[in-house]
C-alpha cells in the first residue's frame, strides 16, 4: 500500500546495530517419502514448468544475532539444530552463515 | 510528513487529504467536517473510512434491515436481539445460547486458505466475545462452476482453510453447503457460522462503563494485517485484473485463538470484564469506537502502548489494521492484577492501552499528541444511511413469464438416467471430499453431522438438551423472486430443525448480493429483507442478527441473490432426535406434503440451463403445520429427510445411500413427482404398525400424505426402474474426487 | 484409580479423554504442562490436539514442557502412558517412542471412522480386547504417517511391539499399516487414532474406543 502517512520513530534506529543472520535449513532425509514435494513436483509441468526431475520440499530458519557469530554460538546453534529445529529420526539439517 | 494532530487539523483546514483513496465519497468526507467542526486528522480519516465502509456500517442495508426490528415476532427466548455480536436465545436450563453467521467473501477469492481461515476466526471471536464457549461451526459455500479451472484454485484452498483454522480450534464442523454457479466464478460465497454456549448469567456485552475503567488489549501483537480490507476489499467490486490485492488480506494463527478462547474463558468465569468487544474488520478503530458508543460514550486511548507486531506501522496504520486473534475488554481497576495473572498463565500478551472517561468523545494520543478526537456514535452508528434507489430488473418478468422447458423422463431407462444423473450433479453429489477433513468429533458433543439434514450438539450431559442448526439458501428460486426466495429458504432451514425432532427458535442470516449501486440488485436485496421479515414473523422466529454482503460482482455479473438462512432450534433429550435415514428392511416409507410440477429453479432445470419460470409460493401456514407435525411424529418415526434441490429422486438417493439399504417405491407420474422439488415434503420411514398414528398426524395438521412404498433390498427401485446400490453409490461418490482428486 | 490427562496450550481432546476416563470407573485428574508434579497419578494420556499450534513439527514445542520431565522420568520406571495422536506424536518426539509421524501422503487432514485391529492385547491399555479383535474408532488428523527406518521396523513387528492396525485400506501412508506401538517395556503406547470419541454410540461411531479405558483400570486392579 501507497505510504499516505508517517513513519514511525522505531523503523530508524533499527538500522544502527549490525545484526548478522545464521541460517539453518533443514531437510527430510531422502528416505522419508516428502509428499508436499511430489505435489508441487506434479503441479509444476501443469503450468508448463518442465524442468524439473524431482522436487523436495524443507524448511528455513533464518536466526539474527548481534554482531559477528562466534564458535560458541555456532556450536549452540547446531544443538539447538538437532534438539529443537529438526527431528533427527526423519530429518538432516545444515548451518550456515550469511553476511 | 510529519504527524497530524489535532491541533494541526485545526490551524490547516486545506490541507488535501486522500479520502477518495479510502474509500469515502466527497459528500461522506463534508459530514466528517461538519461533525468534528474542522478537517480530520489523517488517524480520525482512516477510523472513519473504514468505518463508515459498507461492510462495517451496512450503509446500503440499514433502511431495510430495520424490518427485523420492526417485525420482530414476540419471543421470550430473545435474550439479546439485534445490535450486539451476535444473538442470545434461551434454551432452556439455564443455557443460552448465541449464535451468528458471516461472510469472509472477497478474502477468499484472493487468498482462498488465508481467507477462508480467517473468516472462521473472525465469527468464532463475535461468539467469544458475548461470553459463550464456541461450540460448533458450519459452513455454507458457493463456487463457480465445478470444472473451472478457477474452481480448482479456490475450492481446495477454501475448505483446506475452513479445516486447518477450525480444527485447530478444536471446533467440530456440523454441517453447510458447497454450491456451484457461474455467477460466483470470480466471486466464491465463504460464509460461516459459529454456535456458542453459556449460562444466562455469563452474557457479556460490547459496553465501555464506568469512568475510570481500563481499557485493555490482548491476544495477538498488531501487525500491517489487512489494512484496509474492509475499505478496499469488501466495497468495491474486483476490477477485470485480478490478486494484486493480496497485501491487504488478513493471515491467521488460530492457536493464538485457541488459547484466547481458553484465557478468556477463565477470565469470563471470573467475571473480570464489564465488557468486551473482539476486533475484527476495522481493527481497533471498531473496537474502541463501538466499546465507547455503547458506555457513557467516552474514552481515551494511548496508542503507542498498542504492542506492535511491525514496529513501522504508523498510528493510521495501527487504527486500520486488522491483525486477527486481538480483543478488547473493559475491565475495572480492582480487577486488572487478575486479568493479568490468567493473560500470563496462557502466555497471553496483554497491555492497558486506555481508560472510559466522563465525557462522550473518544480521544486517542500518540507519544502525547492528541491524534483523534470525535464522538464515537458518528464513527460506529451514526456512518451515512443510505436509501439506494430499487427497481424491479427487466429480467423478472421475462423469466418469469417463460415456462420451463426440460426433457421430463419416462421410460425405466429414462427414469434411470435422470436419478443417476442428479446423484453424479456437482450440486447433490456426495460431499465427503469436503466434510472429512473437518474434524466432526471434537468436544465429544456432536450428535449429528454432515450429511445429516442439520448440524446437533448436544449441550448438558446430565439431561441431553440439545441444539440443531442448519443452514439453507436456493439462490435459483431467490433469482426468480427474492421475495417468496427468501420464505422458501427459511421454511427450509425450519424444516431441516424440524425433522430431527428438534423445535426451531431463532434466525440467523447472512445476506450476500451483488452491487447495491445497481438499482435491479438492490429490488433483490429489498424484496429479500421484505420476505424474510415478513416470514419471520408468521412463522414466530426472531431474526437475532446476521450479516450483509454485498459488492459480489465481477464487472456486470452479479452473483445470484443468495439469503443463506440458518435456523437454531432445541431438542429437549437428544437421544430422541429422529435419524436422517434407516438402517434396515422392513420399514414402510411415505412422503409428506403435495408434489406439484415445481421444476422452475430446480436442479433438473440448471441441468438443463433453464433459469425461468415461477418460484414456488411459499405457504409458511402450511410449513408450521408440518413442523408439528414433525414433531409430534419424533415419538415414533424411524428416519425423515428434508426434500430439497433434487427433489425426491436425491432425498431417495440420500436416503438408501446413508446406511446402504435400498428402497421399493411406486410412484403414478413417476418423471415428474421425482423432479419437481416443490417446498415443504419431508421423506418419513416408521413400523408398518404406526400406519393409522402417521395418517391421524397427517389428517390433524392438514399435510397431504402418500405411501412410497417399504425399504430394503440391494437396490432402489421406483416401479420398474432397478437402480442397484452400487451403482448409484458410484455415481455420487465419484464426482467430487473426479473434479478435485 | 487416577488417571493424568495433560493439557498443552492448543490441546483440544483432554476434555473427552477425562469424560473417557471417568466413563470407565476411573478419577481423571487434570496435569498442566507447566507444572512438574504428575500429582500421584497411576497413568498418564497425552491427548490429541494441535499443542503449540503443530508449529514447527507435530509435538516438538510440547516434547520440552515442565511436565513431560515427569513423564519421562515416570514412563522410564514403568508408568503407563498412552499418547492419543498429538500425544502419539509427542511421545515420538521425546524418544520414548520409536519412529515419527509425517504429513498424510495425500496431503488433507482426514476424519473419517476408522477400522483397527488390535494386534498386541499384552499392554496396560489394550487388555481388554481379544487378541486381533477389530473395532471402528474415528481418525482425525493431518500428520499421521508413521514412519522409520528399516531397522526400527523390523524390531517393532518383530518383537510384537505394534499395538494396532489399519484395516481397510492405508488412510495415510503409515509403513506398514501401523495405527499404534509401545515400547519394549510394553507401557507406553502410542495411538493415532481417537478412542476417546467413540466411548457411546450417541455421539461416535461405536462404543469400542471405551475398552482402552478399562484395560488400564484392569491394570492397575492386578
Amino acid at each position: 500500500m501507497k505510504k499516505l502517512f508517517f513513519e514511525s520513530p522505531a523503523v530508524s534506529s533499527k538500522r544502527e546495530n549490525k545484526m548478522a543472520k545464521i541460517v539453518v535449513e533443514v531437510m527430510l532425509k531422502p528416505e522419508i517419502l516428502d509428499p508436499q514435494g511430489n505435489a508441487v513436483a506434479a503441479a509444476l509441468p501443469r503450468l508448463g514448468f518442465t524442468f524439473a526431475q524431482s522436487v523436495r520440499q524443507g524448511k528455513r530458519f533464518e536466526i539474527e544475532i548481534e554482531g559477528e557469530p562466534t564458535s560458541t554460538q555456532l556450536a549452540e546453534v547446531e544443538k539447538a539444530a538437532e534438539v529443537l529445529l529438526s527431528n533427527p529420526i526423519i530429518e538432516n539439517f545444515v548451518v550456515r552463515v550469511e553476511a | 510528513m510529519t504527524l497530524d494532530t489535532v491541533s494541526i487539523a485545526q490551524t490547516t483546514p486545506d490541507n488535501v487529504q486522500p479520502f477518495a483513496e479510502l474509500g469515502l465519497k466527497p459528500d461522506e468526507y463534508a459530514r466528517i467536517k461538519e461533525i468534528l467542526g474542522r478537517r480530520p486528522t489523517s488517524s480520525e480519516l482512516a477510523m472513519y473510512s473504514v468505518m463508515w465502509s459498507e461492510h462495517c456500517s451496512y450503509k446500503s442495508s440499514k433502511v431495510h434491515l430495520k424490518q427485523f426490528g420492526e417485525k420482530a415476532p414476540k419471543s421470550d427466548a430473545l435474550l439479546v436481539g439485534i445490535g450486539e455480536n451476535a444473538g442470545v436465545v434461551d434454551i432452556g436450563q439455564g443455557y443460552a445460547v448465541t449464535f451468528k453467521i458471516e461472510s469472509h467473501n472477497h478474502p477468499s477469492f484472493v487468498e482462498p486458505y488465508q481467507g477462508a481461515a480467517t473468516g472462521i476466526g473472525g465469527i468464532v471471536r463475535d461468539i467469544l466475545t458475548m461470553g459463550a464457549r464456541p461450540i460448533a461451526i458450519m459452513d455454507p459455500l458457493r463456487f463457480g462452476p465445478a470444472d473451472a479451472p478457477d474452481t480448482r484454485r479456490v475450492l481446495p484452498g477454501i475448505v483446506a482453510g475452513v479445516a486447518g483454522y477450525g480444527n485447530c480450534l478444536g471446533l467440530p464442523n456440523i454441517g453447510g453447503e458447497v454450491t456451484f454457479d457461474v455467477t460466483y466464478a470470480g466471486n466464491p460465497l465463504v460464509n460461516a457460522l459459529c454456535v456458542g454456549v453459556m449460562k444466562h448469567s455469563d452474557i457479556k456485552l460490547a459496553k465501555a462503563a464506568g469512568a475510570g475503567n481500563l481499557v485493555v488489549l490482548y491476544g495477538a501483537k498488531t501487525g500491517g494485517d489487512g489494512i484496509g480490507g474492509v475499505s478496499v476489499l469488501a466495497s468495491e467490486t474486483f476490477g477485470a485484473g485480478g490478486s494484486s490485492k493480496r497485501p491487504s488480506v488478513q493471515v491467521g494463527d488460530p492457536f493464538v485463538e485457541k488459547i484466547l478462547i481458553e484465557c478468556s474463558l477463565e477470565i469470563f468465569a471470573e467475571d473480570l470484564v464489564v465488557g468486551i468487544q473482539d476486533l475484527g474488520g476495522a481493527g481497533l478503530s471498531c473496537a474502541t469506537s463501538e466499546l465507547a458508543s455503547g458506555g457513557s460514550g467516552g474514552m481515551k486511548v494511548v496508542l503507542d502502548k498498542v504492542p506492535l507486531r511491525d514496529p513501522s506501522l504508523s498510528p493510521e496504520e495501527i487504527l486500520m489494521s486488522e491483525s486477527q486473534e486481538r480483543m478488547c475488554a473493559i475491565v475495572e481497576p480492582a480487577k486488572i492484577d487478575r486479568f493479568l495473572e490468567i493473560c500470563k498463565k496462557w502466555d497471553v500478551t496483554v497491555t492497558v492501552i486506555g481508560e472510559v472517561t466522563d465525557g462522550d468523545r473518544l480521544e486517542i494520543t500518540w507519544h502525547g499528541a492528541l491524534i483523534v478526537d470525535v464522538p464515537p456514535r458518528t464513527v460506529a452508528h451514526e456512518g451515512p444511511v443510505y436509501n439506494r434507489p430499487f427497481a424491479q430488473p427487466a429480467y423478472i418478468n421475462e423469466v418469469n413469464s417463460q415456462s420451463v422447458n426440460v426433457p421430463i423422463p419416462k421410460t425405466a431407462a429414462e427414469i434411470k438416467a435422470a436419478v443417476i444423473k442428479l446423484a453424479a450433479a456437482p450440486n447433490l453429489a456426495d460431499k465427503s471430499w469436503v466434510t472429512s477433513q473437518y474434524d466432526k468429533y471434537v468436544q465429544g458433543n456432536t450428535i449429528q453431522s454432515q450429511p445429516d439434514d442439520s448440524g446437533m450438539i448436544r449441550i448438558d450431559e446430565e439431561t441431553n438438551l440439545g441444539v440443531a442448526i442448519s443452514t439453507d439458501a436456493n439462490a435459483n428460486w431467490s433469482y426468480l423472486n427474492p421475495y417468496q426466495g427468501a420464505k422458501l429458504a427459511l421454511a427450509e432451514a425450519a424444516r431441516n430443525i424440524a425433522t430431527a425432532g428438534a423445535r426451531p427458535l431463532a434466525v440467523t442470516n447472512c445476506l450476500n448480493f451483488g452491487s447495491p449501486e445497481d438499482p435491479g440488485v438492490m429490488w433483490q436485496f429489498a424484496e429479500t429483507v421484505r420476505g424474510l421479515a415478513d416470514g419471520c414473523l408468521e412463522m414466530g422466529l426472531p431474526v437475532t442478527g446476521g450479516n450483509v454482503s454485498f459488492y459480489n460482482q465481477t464487472g456486470p455479473v452479479a452473483i445470484l441473490p443468495t439469503p443463506v438462512i440458518g435456523v437454531l432450534g432445541v431438542i429437549q433429550d437428544v437421544r430422541t432426535r429422529t435419524p436422517m435415514s434407516f438402517t434396515k428392511g422392513g420399514h414402510e416409507l411415505y412422503l409428506l406434503g403435495s408434489t406439484q410440477p415445481d421444476l422452475a429453479g430446480s436442479e433438473w432445470a440448471f441441468l438443463h440451463n433453464q433459469r425461468v419460470g415461477q418460484a414456488p409460493t411459499a405457504d409458511l401456514a402450511r410449513e408450521m403445520r408440518l413442523i408439528e407435525l414433525l414433531l409430534a411424529g419424533n415419538a415414533f418415526f424411524v428416519a425423515a429427510h428434508d426434500l430439497s434441490q433434487g427433489g425426491l429422486a436425491a432425498g431417495l438417493t440420500e436416503m438408501v445411500l446413508r446406511h446402504k439399504v435400498g428402497a421399493t417405491i411406486s410412484l403414478a407420474n413417476a418423471g415428474l413427482n421425482l423432479l419437481s422439488e416443490s417446498p415443504g415434503r419431508v421423506i418419513v420411514a416408521i413400523e408398518p404398525s404406526d400406519t393409522a398414528k402417521l395418517e391421524t398426524l397427517a389428517t390433524e395438521n392438514e399435510i397431504e400424505l402418500l405411501k412410497l412404498g417399504s425399504t430394503g433390498g440391494e437396490s432402489l427401485i421406483i416401479n420398474d426402474t432397478v437402480i442397484s446400490l452400487a451403482e448409484l453409490s458410484k455415481a455420487h461418490t465419484s464426482t467430487f474426487p473426479n473434479l478435485f482428486g | 484409580m487416577r488417571v493424568g490427562v495433560v493439557t498443552f496450550p492448543g490441546t483440544l481432546d483432554d476434555r473427552d479423554a477425562a469424560r473417557a476416563v471417568g466413563a470407565a470407573g476411573a478419577e481423571a485428574v487434570s496435569l498442566w504442562h507447566a507444572d512438574t508434579d504428575l500429582k500421584k497419578v497411576d497413568a498418564i494420556i497425552l491427548p490429541g490436539g494441535f499443542s503449540y499450534g503443530d508449529y514447527l513439527r507435530c509435538g516438538a514445542i510440547s516434547r520440552f514442557a515442565p511436565v513431560m520431565q515427569s513423564v519421562i522420568e515416570a514412563a522410564n520406571n514403568g508408568m503407563p502412558v498412552l499418547g492419543i495422536c498429538n500425544g502419539f506424536q509427542v511421545l515420538c518426539e521425546s524418544h520414548l517412542l520409536p519412529g515419527a509421524l509425517t504429513r498424510n501422503s495425500d496431503l488433507h487432514f482426514l476424519c473419517r471412522d476408522q477400522e483397527l485391529e488390535i494386534v498386541n492385547n499384552q499392554t496396560p491399555w489394550t487388555n481388554s480386547f481379544a487378541k486381533g479383535e477389530q473395532i471402528v474408532i474415528p481418525l482425525k488428523n493431518g500428520e499421521g504417517s508413521f514412519q522409520c527406518d528399516d531397522e526400527t521396523l523390523t524390531f517393532l513387528e518383530g518383537e510384537g511391539r505394534v499395538v494396532a492396525r489399519y484395516v481397510g485400506g492405508n488412510p495415510n501412508g503409515s509403513r506398514n499399516l501401523i495405527a499404534g506401538i509401545t515400547n519394549a517395556k510394553g507401557n507406553v503406547v502410542g495411538l493415532m487414532p481417537h478412542p476417546e470419541h467413540a466411548i457411546n454410540p450417541l455421539t461416535g461411531p461405536t462404543a469400542q474406543g471405551l475398552a482402552f479405558f478399562t484395560s488400564i483400570l484392569n491394570a492397575m486392579v492386578k
